[in-house]
């Protein structure tokens, strides 16, 4: 091979593919951190800033480029967390969110089943119209989908916004689910058909438990999309009784417009859920978008 | 337990219904509740589309096409889709590329490197809302940025961020791509991932420099990843709603409009039902054909798992 050949002929080749030298790897990596270090504090500086600017005054905080308050104010943080407002909007979100991946999950994984493993005259015409779900956000539909909703009376309803949300979410699920199903191999199924598992039985006993690290995914996907909805909890949920979240934080921002120091608490304290599960979940929703959980 | 039992194999696979009955059992839920709530409601848009309708009385006044007359000569709808366009060529040119070169930096072997991946791919999980409002404020007049810009003496620098009708959209665009960047971040390293170390090694030894080797034997086998992004990133900002209501609600004077937003004024704000499933329609038209174009011509190659992380 060329490729021998030339290695041999040129050493030095060897140390640019892969560098042994202490001194010359150690000046490599202050190169990499300080690349990472400068795309970091363009995401940690602003978030830094949120968090920080809720335990200032406003007076303190308009105009002033200083991080770090003069005298720490926690009234606005203790406030909020006392006031029973913003438990009120995490727990309808949680109602929420509990709804619809409970029911995206369960309803993706029976169909992907199906179009996986089973061959009948009409699964890749199904599939197809499934997977065209993925071309059109939900936008696309909101209208008529309000009028829809107003006419079943959903509206006000957390299942106003977990049924459609989940039914958005069900080409993407069963995308990721269908070719994890179909790598099972073909022996396990016939053995357990032997030892007396039916349809169901092989679903429920052997390839569920074999896709937990698939279905531990698109759980994840499904709750960080769920958890941040905004468009369609926007015109379904009609009082603060009924908030989640995201129309929470919006409302706040709007009622206190000029309190900002009040905002910015709020917006911290929405954030802490969703990053507190991020850090938790991060090894899932990374393997899930990246080729483990798709390819199997 | 495990005798063999023939028998049961037959019955298992036997006659024709018990061979449909869990297949449609198991499919119907999903399919219920498709159809009641994505394809019914694209197919009433259509329709109401052809009315002048307030969204509350009987539908009775058709006016055929005329709303989608209306929407592609109003002023406001064209610099609505333009403003789309914006983002998404904006997107191609800046954010794709960015993301890339973070994930070919992250592909690369180093300690820390776990560390910034959490950092970089987290404002995925941040809602958008969120986002929006954090942005908002620390980019209003007196906000941090042009605090902190005239504390470093660069007054010049001092902008009206989401006030100024030039720059809105170029303020919109750094925090959509602050919230996505890390998302195709993750996608493309992924891609990277599954690209064998050796081949590039093998053009370096072959004598290529480091931009060759990228270019001639990554570039051309991250190809599949690299389109799904490329289609994610698009049909995302053809319905570009959130950052965007969340922050300027389409202003000021209408500068920063985009059709998702538009949409929402004409529909629910000004109550022409008709009218705005109009507007949804010619969005759901664009995002289809774009979608089959790209299909066509695009991720033609790429067969399966096309629309995922094709590998």
């Amino acid at each position: 091979m060329a490729a021998t050949h030339t290695a041999t002929s040129r050493p030095g080749l060897q140390v640019a593919v892969r560098d042994r030298r202490p001194v010359r790897r150690y000046l490599r990596y202050c190169g990499m951190w300080l690349v990472g270090g400068l795309v970091a504090a363009v995401i940690m500086v602003p978030l830094l800033y949120a968090v920080l600017d809720g335990f200032k005054t406003n007076g303190e905080l308009v105009g002033s480029p200083a991080l770090l308050p003069n005298e720490w104010v926690t009234s606005n943080y203790t406030e909020i967390l006392a006031s029973g407002e913003f438990w009120g909007f995490m727990a309808n979100s949680v109602i929420v969110g509990l709804i619809s991946v409970g029911l995206v999950v369960t309803f993706s994984s029976f169909a992907a089943y199906v179009l996986a493993r089973f061959s009948f005259r009409g699964r890749e015409l199904i599939y197809t119209i499934f997977t065209l779900g993925l071309l059109f956000p939900i936008a696309v539909a909101i209208l008529p989908l309000f009028v829809e909703l107003r006419s079943f009376n959903l509206l006000g309803n957390p299942l106003g916004v977990a049924l459609p949300q989940a039914a958005f979410g069900l080409p993407l699920t069963i995308i990721i689910l269908r070719p994890f199903f179909r790598s099972i191999p073909r022996e396990l199924e016939d053995a357990a058909r032997v030892d007396g598992c039916g349809v169901f039985g092989f679903f429920w006993r052997i390839l569920l438990p074999l896709s937990r690290p698939a279905l531990a995914t698109v759980t994840v996907l499904a709750i960080v999309s769920t958890w941040n909805a905004f468009f369609l909890p926007l015109l379904v949920f009609q009082g603060p009784e009924q908030w989640t979240l995201p129309l929470g934080v919006m409302n706040y921002s709007d009622q206190y417009s000029s309190d900002w120091a009040r905002i910015l608490a709020f917006t911290t304290l929405s954030m802490v859920p969703a990053v507190v599960f991020y850090v938790i979940a991060e090894r899932h929703i990374v393997s899930g978008l990246t080729s483990g959980s798709v390819k199997g | 337990m495990a005798t063999f039992t023939p028998q049961r194999v037959q019955s298992a696979s036997g006659g024709r219904s018990a061979r449909w009955l869990p297949i449609i059992l198991l499919l119907l839920p999903a399919l219920v509740l498709y159809a009641a709530f994505v394809l019914l409601p694209i197919v009433q848009g259509a329709y109401y589309s052809l009315f002048k309708w307030n969204g509350l009385q009987p539908l009775t006044n058709f006016i055929g096409l005329d709303n989608y007359a209306k929407a592609l000569g109003t002023r406001q709808f064209t610099n609505a889709v333009w403003n789309n366009a914006f983002v998404i060529i904006l997107s191609l040119t800046v954010q794709i590329p960015f993301s890339l070169a973070l994930a070919t930096y992250l592909n690369a072997r180093f300690p820390g490197r776990a560390l910034f991946r959490l950092i970089f791919f987290l404002p995925y999980v941040i809602s958008e809302v969120i986002t929006a409002i954090m942005f908002y404020l620390l980019l209003q007049p007196d906000g941090m940025v042009n605090s902190v810009l005239r504390w470093a003496g660069l007054g010049g620098f001092v902008q009206d961020w989401f006030g100024d009708t030039a720059l809105v959209m170029w303020t919109l665009f750094f925090v959509i791509s602050w919230k996505y960047f890390g998302f195709h971040m993750i996608l493309l390293l992924a891609g990277l991932q599954g690209i064998p170390r050796e081949l590039s090694e093998a053009a370096l030894i072959d004598g290529a420099g480091r931009w060759q080797a990228f270019r001639y034997v990554t570039l051309p086998l991250l190809g599949p990843t690299l389109r799904v992004s490329v289609f994610l990133s698009i049909i995302g900002a053809l319905q570009l709603f959130d950052i965007v209501y969340a922050t300027t609600r389409g202003g000021p004077l209408h500068a920063s409009d985009t059709m998702a937003t538009y949409m929402f004024d004409v529909g629910f704000i000004r109550s022409q039902m008709g009218y705005g499933s109009a507007v949804a329609v010619i969005l759901f038209a664009v995002c289809l054909v774009f979608a089959l174009l790209y299909q066509r011509f695009v991720l033609r190659r790429d067969t399966e798992g096309a629309i995922t992380v094709a590998g």
